[in-house]
């Protein structure tokens, strides 16, 4: 079981983050839109939006993680039958989650701290507050907040309808190999 | 006789006009504030304030009750002290303050008792809602400051229901309505 990813297979570490990132930014989307009309008597009033500033904290400290990984590992090659285009939409896709991500995390930042109050992260720290740019602060990071997770969700469905194409209409191994390492075939 | 009544009415009509002082609301030194307070739970009061808004009074020492005054309240500028609820008291579930950035109260009447206790009733329009109110009105007092101006001020407190003025938002029995605590200082021009 590779660590590290090789040139065809992702080891260990990118599965791992790729999962867990997975799961809790959906879980943080889901979560975003119930918050959100939660009436004021309810049990998750405060609890809600709490949990997902946490989580979402984590999130943005795994981006980061992410980031220095990806950039200081190798990138399992694309399969032999992917066509050209399928690389190129790929590629956009991937590169806009980790932009649409980083925005996300920021803007969400920006709305709870935009009048200098710290985020508390799962009871453990306070993240302060650095930036305060404008009285509509919360406003401006509001609108984009939302509007960067609706376009990361509408991407989500294309990459998670991209990963069932190959799975069951091409039958090839871009599924299987962000499920575990592949083992390495023949003498390389 | 009757011309003599007409003179008299017309020279008292002229003599308001030229006693009248008008003071603009000392927004510049900031010695005025538009604050709300409202139950939360019934437990506790929640303080707020608007940090934005503008106004002008006419007011007479020896004839207060001719007094007028209109005040703009810019509605972005409603400040709790909690940036979330900020942003949520701006957004279309309590002022809506992309379709009601103004809110503005214009006074139809006065009457300042010898006490200095008084009730100043206007219109006041909130989320696009325009309401007859009373402000019962406390005279603080007036005089020169030291800088070469000269001031007068007055505290008002009325009381208003959330629902009188379109905003539904349900937070609870004790909550319905709200206080608002004006805190006013003029300077005269």
């Amino acid at each position: 079981m590779n660590i590290a990813n090789t040139k065809n297979s992702y080891g260990i570490i990118s599965i791992l983050i790729h999962w867990i990132m997975a799961v809790l930014i959906v879980g943080l989307f889901i979560l975003g839109i119930y918050m959100v009309d939660l009436d004021y008597y309810s049990k998750w009033y405060n609890a809600a939006p709490w949990w997902h500033k946490s989580f979402g904290l984590l999130v943005s400290a795994l981006l980061l993680f992410r980031i220095v990984w990806v950039i200081n590992t190798i990138r399992p090659a694309p399969l032999d039958s992917y066509k050209s285009w399928e690389i190129k939409v790929a590629r956009i896709t991937h590169y806009s989650f980790y932009i649409l991500l980083f925005v996300i995390c920021i803007s969400g930042y920006l709305i709870s701290t935009a009048k200098g109050a710290a985020i508390e992260f799962f009871s453990l720290i306070d993240v302060p507050a650095i930036i305060s740019f404008s009285k509509q602060q919360a406003d401006i990071a509001g609108e984009i907040h939302e509007i960067a997770a609706y376009i990361m969700a509408f991407l989500f469905l294309l990459h998670v309808c991209a990963t069932f194409k190959h799975h069951f209409i091409d039958k090839d191994m871009t599924l299987l190999r962000i499920l575990k390492p592949v083992k390495p075939e023949g003498d390389e | 006789m009757k011309v003599f009544q007409v003179a008299i009415l017309a020279l008292s009509i002229v003599s308001t006009n030229i006693m009248a002082d008008e003071y603009v609301i000392d927004k510049k030194g900031m010695h005025a504030s538009i604050q709300f307070k409202i139950a939360h739970l019934g437990y506790s009061w929640l303080w707020g304030r608007f940090n934005d808004f503008d106004g002008e009074f006419t007011y007479d020492k020896s004839n207060p009750n001719a007094s007028k005054i209109e005040v703009t309240i810019n509605t972005k500028s409603v400040d709790s002290n909690h940036a979330e609820r900020d942003k949520h008291l701006r957004s279309d579930e309590f002022l809506d303050v992309e379709k009601f950035p103004q809110s503005k109260f214009v006074s139809t009447s006065f009457m300042l008792n010898e006490d200095g206790t008084g009730e100043l009733k206007g219109n006041f329009t909130l989320h696009g809602v325009t309401k007859p109110i009373t402000i019962a009105v406390k005279y603080i007092g007036e005089g020169d400051d030291p800088w070469g101006g000269y001031r007068v001020g007055f505290e008002g407190t009325t009381r208003i229901a959330l629902a009188d003025y379109g905003i539904l938002k349900n937070l609870g029995p004790a909550s319905k309505e709200l206080d608002l605590i004006l805190s006013i200082e003029g300077v005269r021009k």
